[in-house]
């Protein structure tokens, strides 16, 4: 019997992606001028992001490709087979958008990208995406953390869940035309856990503007749950008494559970979550080994202390 | 004479056509063209084409019945084979190349998982009908080798399950073969209810 190999430590950045940071890092030391830039013209409008810190590479990781992260996706507002959404995304108008914080805060508010990207400096963080499906990526995103938006709303005692809201234009997210789901799609994470530093806003990803089939102009990224909680093309985010009803619970209560933390012991109906597929790899590469909260364990199984994570899947 | 060379012309060009999954996949390797998830796709690719197989294999009574022209029949083993032959294939894709060969993950897959588990069965039950294909088992076995290929029922419910177990809630894909194979069963059974009124009017 062949073991499954856990995820190696020592894989290396590819090349072309070390000679895009050097010039990120020439990028950087032209920082007023990026700043002006960023001023002047709005994020949208932008290919690259002008200006970020780097990430600190604390995962070792191969990087998945560009193309890969940006051509299967799971994104059913476009279509429910994996390169629909990079097929059919180029169809959303996402500029001007603007993303409503509501709910139990004392200081509610309406704000543009750029109004947001300017809430907390725009940082690189290299995660790995653990899917439902059992496949996993590592992606380098850039985003603000959530905590600096909810920060900025002045959320209330009450405010005990934060509800998030994508959008729903059937014109253009030509997926929506079938009521696959039940739209728009929906998400719900716990104040803790949205206000824990990992979880970010992302705007970008490899140094470049959000692409739409990644959930433009605006997603969630919590890393130490399966990428569905991780909603795309957010509107509104409204901060709520009660357990919010998420879109994949409503689907199917018994499969997809409000918390859907990556975890290896706890098995879905459908696939082995013991083990995952790393995109990108070879046709003879193994299975990696899950990690219970994705790796992320250190980071957050403190939040979940003392809880049934067998019935709170 | 020429009927007979005629026929076994058309067969070995329908057992090349039959072949056209594997030239497929190799063009696809060959181009690097298999995408993000290539095991995925290898293991998928044999699956769809063993339902595709499956759903002809079913259809050869029924044409013979609607176009009276028997010939159809002297097909229904090869394709029946290479049924076989494709989930076969696919199943080694899914131990070989997606888990290398760790028998306890798999066992784990098989035992827990639904779609899985029909999906083998499936399998399973398709090895006793592969064996007793040939000519001198079906003589062996006389009226037995009958009952024993009606299984071929049962496993193309179970295949079409394999795949609607699969699929997490757009069922499109998986709901067209579940229709053809509903439609290619209930052609039987109303060929059984004609044969038995022809019985009773003898």
């Amino acid at each position: 019997m062949r073991k499954i190999k856990s995820i190696p430590s020592s894989a290396i950045t590819p090349e072309f992606i070390f000679h895009e940071r050097r010039e990120f890092i020439k990028k950087l030391g032209l920082g007023s001028i990026s700043l002006s830039i960023l001023s002047s013209k709005s994020l949208l409008a932008l290919s690259t992001i002008p200006s970020f810190t780097q990430a600190k590479d604390s995962l070792n990781q191969k990087l998945t490709s560009y193309k890969d992260i940006t051509t299967y996706n799971n994104y059913y507002e476009f279509g429910t087979s994996k390169s629909d959404p990079y097929e059919h995304a180029e169809n959303l108008n996402i500029d001007p958008w603007s993303i409503q914080v509501i709910g139990a805060v004392n200081k509610p508010f309406t704000m543009s990208i750029d109004e947001l990207v300017k809430l907390a400096p725009l940082e690189e963080r290299i995660y790995s995406l653990r899917c439902v499906e059992g496949w996993s990526m590592v992606i380098p995103w850039i985003g603000i953390p959530l905590n600096a938006l909810l920060k900025r709303a002045s959320i209330t005692n009450n405010a005990k869940f934060v509800e998030f809201i994508s959008l729903k234009r059937p014109s253009e997210m030509v997926g929506q035309k079938d009521n696959i789901l039940d739209w728009p799609y929906r998400e719900g994470l716990r104040i803790d856990e949205a206000m824990h530093p990992l979880t970010i806003l992302a705007v970008g990803l490899y140094g470049k503007v959000l692409p739409k089939q990644n959930g433009a102009p605006l997603r969630l990224v919590v890393p130490w749950k399966y990428g569905f909680k991780s909603i795309k093309a957010i509107t509104q985010i409204k901060m709520v008494e009660k357990i919010p009803l998420t879109t994949w619970v409503k689907a199917n209560p018994k499969e997809y559970g409000f918390y859907s933390n990556v975890n290896p012991s706890v098995d879905h109906l459908r696939w082995t979550q013991a083990t995952e597929r790393r995109i990108g790899e070879s046709l003879l590469s193994p299975r990696l080994k899950t990690q219970m909260f994705n790796g992320y364990a250190n980071e957050v199984a403190h939040l979940y202390q003392g809880m049934d994570l067998n019935r709170n899947f | 004479m020429l009927l007979q060379s005629n026929h076994l012309l058309i067969k070995r060009f329908a057992f090349t056509l039959c072949l056209w999954p594997i030239f497929s996949i190799c063009f696809h390797i060959l181009n690097n063209n298999l995408g993000a998830n290539p095991v995925e796709f290898i293991v998928r690719h044999f699956g769809k084409w063993s339902l595709i197989f499956l759903c002809l294999t079913l259809s050869m009574s029924p044409l013979r019945r609607f176009t009276k022209i028997t010939q159809w029949i002297l097909y229904r083993r090869m394709l029946g084979l290479f049924v076989f032959f494709y989930t076969t294939v696919h199943l080694f894709c899914y131990i070989g190349i997606d888990y290398h060969f760790d028998w306890v993950e798999i066992k784990n897959d098989i035992v827990e998982h639904r779609f899985v588990l029909v999906g083998f069965l499936g399998w399973v039950l398709l090895i006793p009908l592969a064996l007793t294909s040939s000519e001198k088992m079906i003589r062996r076995l006389k009226a037995n080798w009958k009952k024993l290929h009606r299984l071929i029922y049962v496993i193309a419910i179970l295949g079409a399950l394999h795949f609607i177990w699969l699929v997490k809630k757009d069922i499109t894909e998986p709901f067209i073969y579940i229709l053809i194979i509903l439609i290619l069963l209930l052609c039987r059974i109303k060929i059984s209810k004609t044969n038995l009124k022809n019985k009773k009017l003898v």
